[in-house]
């Protein structure tokens, strides 16, 4: 059988594509949960950045695994708080504050990481902590599936529930019904008593929380260590597969796991012999062509209830 | 006095907001520095002290002022494009390939491979123009992709292509002398492309404020409504600016090919075009106010190499400092409150007068 099909078909590649999907996965959550709220958050590259690099240091000085979490955490929620203070009370445009955000995250973690540990480059000096992998029992030993599913960083499964936390926010709690209307229709929310920038702050909030599990899971799982704008475009992808799944928990998820597979792929075509930087611009051409799709469907829905709308307001009048 | 202050109030906020950002930096120096007093004095002095430094100032200032134009131009129109860096490069890298196996005289080779470059970012450009004007996609987020895109083209394109194998290192081969810019200061590297960009500074002025085309982009800017009533054509608006800022952005990275570097030999992305962002945001999107603009942001970079050089405060404190003058030049409300009393003031003072 050809090479390629080969490791394609393996049971590591489909190990590989959750192990790629758990950043994006988390990122496009947040991306999606600002964005019903009618403020999209894009700096989710900077949100990750800054949760990545708490999380190893605090891991490094402290030894505990909990408290790097709460930190990492806590250092998302606060990216995303300053996004709705600069946002929300002092009227910046959000994606010019989010892309400066982006720019101070970048800057700040290499300017504390040189301060921290004299390099500029990366944290391999400091002693850093990493997420245990969870084997599940008797699913591990299934053939195929036990290892595309068992053996994962506990975050890979913390995705998964990140994205059913995220259906229950969104559906089931008074706060997601509140976000949905805001980012509908903010005046019609207002006029019913919800505060519409207390909404959107929420918003943001958990959309910081959301971005910084994908970071903690960059540099304390994906790798164990931190190093300079380590999300390489991750945090973009995100806002890609946020859109392309409709900013909905489901869509999202599969958006999520498309882009994993296509930038898993990718990973595999390299070991091949073709050049590499031609692979390594299959996902992003991806994401251009599946926007440009899901743009045109969704611009097409609108012209069709544009279309029933207009023809149920000629038969009202006519009748 | 207080008129003065209203009537320049955009300008004043932007002058505050880079005070506070240089507050800041001195808080921070003097936070990190075993000696702050000369690292401070290395950061805000430093790229005046020498010659090289201050002609580093203009080698520096000179692509961020063409990105800083294209970006205004989108901005202008309120189309969020950050593909800038994506055309840039790409635009550098097909222009250097062109240079490299063509052979003629100065005087057409410059120009042609200087508009090679640019029709390449303009045509680059144009893509998530049209998919913005045609289907709505976010030309952020397609922009942003293509930028990935456009750069492992360039790279494969002059790696695989155009790679000069006894540099030693990853570049192309040299450009041809006929394809130089010129450098006219002695020993230093400023080339006529600060020249190409100042004179493109005042082109693009005219263009967007005393023509059609120009007023046509502000309007849709302005209220996209408004000038889909007033009988603009959106469609064409928003390629138009896309294509702009593809070609200016193209042109610039060429120049700095031509001139600086004189082979391509950026193996990853040089950050222009988000230089362009932030300058065309300190710069309010006008663009004459674009030069003065890219000069503080150069100002700060240089500085900022002085400080890594000199002392022990890493250069990217400057990365933080400038997001933040970002920050506060972008927040509207900024001082608001400020303007409004003095507003109040003299609308209670023309009451009683």
């Amino acid at each position: 059988m050809n090479p390629l099909l080969q490791s394609i078909l393996s049971a590591e590649f489909g190990f590989a594509i959750f192990r790629v999907m758990t950043p994006l996965l988390f990122a496009a959550i947040g991306v999606s949960i600002s964005h019903l709220a009618g403020t999209i958050n894009i700096s989710m590259e900077g949100t990750m950045l800054v949760s990545a690099f708490v999380g190893v240091l605090v891991s490094a000085f402290t030894n505990s695994l909990i408290l790097a979490l709460l930190a990492g955490v806590a250092a998302g929620v606060a990216m995303g708080a300053i996004l709705s203070y600069f946002h929300l009370r002092l009227k910046a445009d959000i994606i010019l504050a989010a892309i400066a955000l982006n720019m101070f995250a970048s800057g700040i973690t290499v300017f504390l990481l040189f301060l921290a540990t004299g390099d500029k480059g990366s944290s391999s000096s400091l002693k850093s902590m990493l997420f245990p992998e969870v084997h599940i029992p008797l699913i591990k030993s299934i053939p195929v599936l036990g290892t595309i599913i068992s053996g994962h960083n506990i975050m890979t499964y913390g995705a998964f529930l990140a994205i059913i936390l995220f259906y229950i926010i969104t559906f089931k709690t008074p706060l997601g019904l509140r976000i949905r209307a805001v980012g509908q229709n903010p005046h019609a929310a207002e006029s019913v008593g919800i505060n519409v920038n207390r909404i959107r702050m929420w918003a943001l909030m958990l959309s910081g929380f959301f971005g910084a599990f994908g970071g903690l899971y960059l540099s304390m799982g994906y790798v164990s260590w931190f190093a300079r704008d380590m999300t390489a475009g991750r945090g973009w992808i995100a806002i890609a597969a946020a859109t392309l799944g409709g900013y909905m928990p489901l869509g999202t998820f599969l958006a999520s796991l498309l882009f994993g597979a296509v930038n898993a792929l990718a990973i595999y075509f390299a070991s091949l012999q073709i050049p590499s930087e031609l692979i390594a611009l299959i996902p992003y051409l991806a994401t251009v062509i599946a926007l440009t799709i899901y743009s045109a469907q969704a611009q097409k829905k609108r012209h069709r209830k544009v279309e029933e709308a207009k023809q149920v307001g000629t038969i009202k009048e006519t009748t | 006095m207080e008129k003065f202050l209203l009537k320049y109030f955009t300008l004043i906020r932007v002058i505050i907001a880079i005070g506070i950002g240089i507050v800041i930096s001195v808080f921070l120096i003097y936070l990190t520095s075993q000696e702050p007093g000369f690292s401070l004095r290395s950061f805000l002095l430093g790229p005046f002290l020498t010659r090289s430094r201050l002609a580093h100032l203009f080698e520096t200032a000179s692509p961020i002022i063409f990105c800083g134009l294209a970006i205004a131009v989108a901005f202008q129109a309120k189309q969020f494009n950050i593909g800038a860096e994506g055309s840039l490069y790409l635009g550098a890298a097909v222009g250097t390939a062109f240079a490299v196996s063509t052979n003629m005289p100065a005087f057409i080779h410059i120009p042609l491979v200087l508009l090679i470059a640019g029709l390449t970012g303009a045509l680059w450009s144009f893509i998530p123009g049209i998919l913005k004007a045609k289907w709505k996609a976010s030309e952020l987020v397609s922009s942003l992709m293509l930028n990935y895109v456009a750069y492992f083209l360039g790279l494969y394109l002059i790696n695989y292509h155009f790679r000069d194998k006894e540099a030693g290192f990853l570049v192309s081969f040299k450009l041809p002398e006929t394809a130089w810019l010129a450098r006219f200061i002695p020993d230093t590297r400023i080339h006529y492309g600060i020249i190409l960009a100042l004179v493109l500074a005042v082109l693009v002025y005219y263009f967007l404020y005393h023509t059609t085309a120009g007023y046509e982009i502000r309007s849709t800017g302005f209220n996209e409504r408004f000038a889909r009533f007033g009988g603009i054509s959106v469609f064409k608006v928003i390629i138009l600016c896309q294509v702009i800022l593809g070609f200016l952005a193209a042109f610039g990275g060429m120049t700095e090919v031509m001139g600086i570097h004189r082979r391509f030999l950026w193996q990853s992305s040089p950050g222009y075009g988000w230089d362009g962002i932030i300058v065309a945001i300190i710069g309010r999107s006008h663009p004459l106010l674009i030069v003065p603009a890219s000069f503080f942001l150069a100002y700060m970079r240089v500085g900022g190499r002085v400080l890594n050089l000199m002392s022990d405060v890493p250069a990217e404190m400057v990365m933080v400092i400038q997001s933040i003058i970002i920050l506060l030049i972008t927040a509207e409300a900024f001082l608001s409150q400020w303007k409004y009393r003095i507003t109040v003031r003299q609308a209670e003072r023309g009451g009683a007068a």
